[in-house]
């Protein structure tokens, strides 16, 4: 190369250096080595410069390379080999194709079950609610919309048992009096139903006279006028004499046991609740054969199906919810496939999201517990959700919130998106 | 049903000649881990390298491909895999490939902000059971417009990280100007629409990156899928069918009905992995800052719930993501065995003869965590494990597979009782209940039932407060009985 020729380089070179964009055009540059000499950037984030070079000859290879130039030197970080050019082909075609939904068709269906009884027809509620009646698996919109939304029940106790700290914070005022919470329930945080747990009459606890708890009931229903399911327990005998007592003290309530375990004298604990036309939830282990043999002797002692409720059982997310959700999701297949035994309501306890530590533990690094207990607990009730759970005992007002909005998208009808999803690429956030 | 492959299906479009390249012994051992997928296709050197075998390998790779094409993001050792899945339900066979979880970043966020959130994608770490869970990438948004501004927000992040990216753009004069800098890390392009999938077409074929597609509609959706593959021979397609923020319920239908076609009908089109952008809630709702991050979070649980393979998020708090890892890490376990550790006698650090007995399920995850807090808080405990069936310890006290027959009996079996002096059993706090008939049936062995906390995390706590006062009582008070003698 000349001395000019060198020179009328470095110019240029020099140019390049000095500026962030330039744009040469009909220069032809004829080398087999190109040197670029670019003084290094002021210390701190890196600066780019880019090249492109046109091709001398029609149909001939753009060639860009990207130039990095920081504080510690200059450095090729674009390709600077050509991508290998498109064969050229026939003109493209945009093919229309159509999606037929794959619909399937089930041979069986979940019987609608009613939970309370209002003024007149029995009972002394306000509202009633039904749960059931679904013929496709959830959130299958296409094959068929739920008969009913998914309800949540929030959860009070005759007894306060040790509770998380976001949750005792939400009932700190009502929790020594079950009929006040029961009302802040419904009335405040606009839950669909009341489950009362009884713990206080276990025999291994407090060990408290059924007729006492009879009392508390008598002071929920009055409370409030939404439906009310009672809890035990768990004690098999001491619930099997509570279920008895409630059914016939409370009659024409439809009221809902919680819970008939495998355990139990079976016929002796359905007698009373089927008597006076109550109905029970069939607690199963994460099993569906349990599930099944359970179901099917109480369905033998004459407990009529739309009476009656499933809860597999729900392990806290991260200790176990899996198996709830494969056990929930097969129960309800086989349920649409035509196990009789099977077709009724799902119940998922969303409530046991509160024995992780993830949910209740403080932790610095974890967040806000006030926040992430609540997301923690609607996780787990999401799970049961997605996989047929149509009704829910949860304890914090906002994860049943969450729940709720959820529940009710599956029955919304004529709704219309605001904004495009697509926004999302381009908005600021 | 799922489609199970045997050995013999795959065997039979194999050499057969045994010749050892591959590492395996035979073509038969070879073709029983195809089917594991510990090895790949590629690694069949024959298969690829001699011409005669071109109908084989291209019938072996039609067989062993699953109703869900597994897709590649980025390259070795950072490759992210997703889709691969072969049912519908998890109940039938483990699903293959978790979720991967992106972090949105965009052109016109400062530096210091693209450094702290990749920085945070690289350290995000949950532990779990000894397994760490992450975060699986970036996807970079253009939102300047400007194609220099995106590149070289795109160049920034590529020299701090080498997680996989995602190039976000519905322009391809933008995707263009990204890929000269980025392809060489094999990024996800997206997005090709029915606007612009010539362009995008031509970019994916080009620089040979998988590229997503997208449309309102499923008949469009399947539409771009056969226009692409068929015009640009594309096999790497990763399909987005949109979340409808407003309607949640829709969008996890719309999604079951494409996975379905796909694994069910063996629709082709659709059979790619599906991904969608949570992050959207931030484009479209307004409000509350903590509902919007609530909202984000349910809505990616809800969609692993369902099959997705990929999504993009964009809240870095810690309480959001947790729940989510915390989900997939569950949902992609074997269905069939709950994890659980032997039932017997364990010991933690050195116990010895005044050293407490603590008792719990065998669910491995409680094992473990009881295990970790009592070795935290520095304590010297007999530990035994009752059998549980695999259970969580609250779960099995409810299920009545913890009880009080169940640890009598282990207590019993494991004579813990020989290698103590002071006989103090503590139960965890979910079993309390029990306390009572355990000792009836215990006391004439001479031991003390105490009720532990309800979560290990408290049983330094415990230690200090409660066990060791009775035990140095009951020590004194033995010195006092011998004395009297």
């Amino acid at each position: 190369m000349t001395e000019e020729g060198k020179k009328g380089i470095l110019d240029i070179l020099k140019i390049i250096s000095e500026s962030k964009e330039l744009e040469l055009e009909d220069v032809v540059i004829d080398a087999d080595e190109l040197t670029l000499e670019i003084s290094a950037a002021p210390a701190g984030k890196p600066e780019y410069l880019k090249l492109s070079l046109e091709p001398l000859t029609p149909g001939g290879q753009k060639i860009e390379f990207l130039l990095e130039t920081t504080s510690y030197g200059v450095r090729l970080v674009a390709p600077a080999i050509p991508p290998p050019a498109a064969p050229v082909e026939k003109p493209k075609e945009f093919i229309n194709l159509k999606f037929e939904y794959p619909v399937v068709k089930y041979s069986g269906e979940i019987v609608e079950v009613t939970i309370g009884a209002l003024r007149g027809q029995g009972g002394s509620r306000g509202k009633i609610v039904k749960i059931g009646g679904d013929k496709a698996p959830p959130f299958y919109l296409f094959e068929s919309k739920p008969l009913n939304r998914p309800v949540v029940a929030l959860d009070v106790f005759d007894t306060p048992p040790p509770l998380a700290g976001p949750v005792r914070k939400a009932y700190q005022d009502v929790l020594q009096d079950p009929a006040e919470w029961a009302k802040k329930c419904i009335n405040t945080y606009n839950a669909d139903l009341i489950s009362l747990h009884l713990v206080s009459t276990d025999p291994l606890g407090e060990n408290r006279p059924v007729r006492e708890a009879m009392k508390t009931v008598e002071n929920v229903l009055q409370a409030v006028d939404t439906p009310i399911i009672i809890g035990g327990s768990g004690n098999p005998q001491k619930d099997t004499e509570l279920f008895a007592e409630a059914s016939e003290r409370f009659m024409g309530e439809r009221l809902v046991m919680a819970s008939i375990t495998l355990d139990m004298d079976i016929p002796k604990v359905v007698e009373p609740i089927r008597k006076y036309g109550h109905n029970a939830i069939a607690l199963a282990f994460m099993d569906i054969n349990q599930a099944k043999e359970l179901s099917r002797k109480i369905l033998d002692a004459g407990l009529p199906k739309n009476h009656l409720i499933l809860d597999p059982t729900t392990g806290a997310l991260g200790y176990g919810v899996e198996y709830t959700y494969s056990t929930m999701e097969r129960i309800r297949l086989s349920a649409l496939m035509g196990e009789e035994t099977l077709q009724v309501p799902l119940s998922c306890a969303a409530t046991n999201a509160w024995a992780a530590r993830e949910a209740w533990m403080k932790v610095e690094d974890w967040g806000p517990r006030e926040l992430r207990g609540p997301l923690y607990e609607a996780t787990t009730a999401l799970v049961g959700l997605l996989t047929g759970a149509n009704l829910f005992m949860m304890m914090h007002p906002l994860a049943m919130k969450i729940v709720k909005a959820f529940a009710e998208a599956m029955v919304k009808e004529g709704w219309k998106e605001e904004k495009p999803y697509m926004n999302w690429v381009k908005a600021r956030f | 049903m799922p489609k199970i492959l045997r050995p013999l299906d795959v065997y039979k479009h194999l050499p057969g000649t045994n010749c050892g390249k591959c590492g395996e012994a035979s073509c038969m051992a070879f073709a029983s881990k195809l089917i594991e997928r510990k090895v790949t296709p590629q690694q069949c050197i024959p298969l690829y390298e001699d011409p005669k075998y071109s109908e084989k390998l291209q019938k072996l790779l039609e067989t062993i491909r699953p109703p869900v094409k597994e897709v590649w993001i980025g390259v070795e050792p950072n490759i992210l895999r997703i889709g691969g899945k072969e049912v519908l339900y998890r109940h039938e066979l483990t699903w293959r490939n978790q979720t991967a979880i992106m972090i949105d970043i965009h052109d016109e966020m400062s530096p210091e902000e693209v450094k702290k959130r990749v920085g945070f994608v690289d350290s995000f770490k949950f532990i779990r059971i000894g397994k760490e869970l992450t975060l699986d990438g970036i996807a970079v948004r253009c939102v300047s417009e400007n194609p220099e501004k995106y590149v070289k927000t795109i160049a920034e992040i590529m020299e701090i990280t080498n997680k996989p990216i995602i190039l976000c753009s519905t322009d391809p004069n933008i995707i263009e100007e990204a890929l000269i800098v980025a392809s060489k890390r094999k990024p996800l392009i997206y997005v090709a629409t029915k606007q612009n999938w010539r362009e995008i077409g031509e970019l994916a074929a080009r620089y040979k990156c998988p590229t997503a597609i997208t449309a309102e509609d499923l008949s469009t959706l399947k539409s771009l899928s056969a226009t692409l593959t068929r015009n640009y021979n594309i096999d790497d397609i990763v399909l987005d069918p949109q979340i409808k923020i407003g309607n949640i319920a829709e969008t996890l239908s719309t999604i079951t009905a494409l996975r379905r076609a796909a694994v069910e009908k063996e629709e082709k089109e659709l059979g790619y992995p599906i991904m969608t952008a949570p992050a959207a809630v931030w484009s479209i709702e307004e409000g509350d800052e903590n509902d919007k991050k609530i909202l984000e979070s349910v809505i990616a649980s809800s969609l692993i719930s369902r099959f997705v393979d990929l999504v993009v998020f964009h809240t870095i708090d810690t309480w959001t993501i947790i729940p989510i890892v915390v989900w997939r890490d569950c949902v992609y376990t074997d269905p069939r065995f709950p994890p659980g550790v032997k039932p017997g006698l364990y010991e933690i650090g050195k116990p010895n003869e005044y050293s407490p007995v603590l008792s719990t399920g065998n669910f491995a995850l409680t094992y473990y965590l009881v295990r970790d807090d009592v070795e935290k808080a520095g304590i010297n405990a007999y530990l035994v494990i009752v059998d549980t069936e695999a259970t969580s310890l609250q779960s099995s006290v409810a299920g009545k597979k913890y009880t009080s027959d169940k640890v009598i009996e282990a207590i019993k079996e494991v004579k813990v009782g020989d290698r103590v002096k002071i006989k103090a059993l503590i139960l965890p706090g979910y079993a309390a209940r029990l306390a009572g008939e355990v000792e009836d049936a215990l006391m004439g062995d001479g031991w003390t039932i105490l009720v532990g906390p309800r979560d290990s995390g408290e049983i330094g706590a415990f230690y200090e407060k409660v066990f060791k006062p009775w035990l140095e009582e009951k020590i004194a008070k033995e010195k006092e009985v011998k004395t009297n003698f």
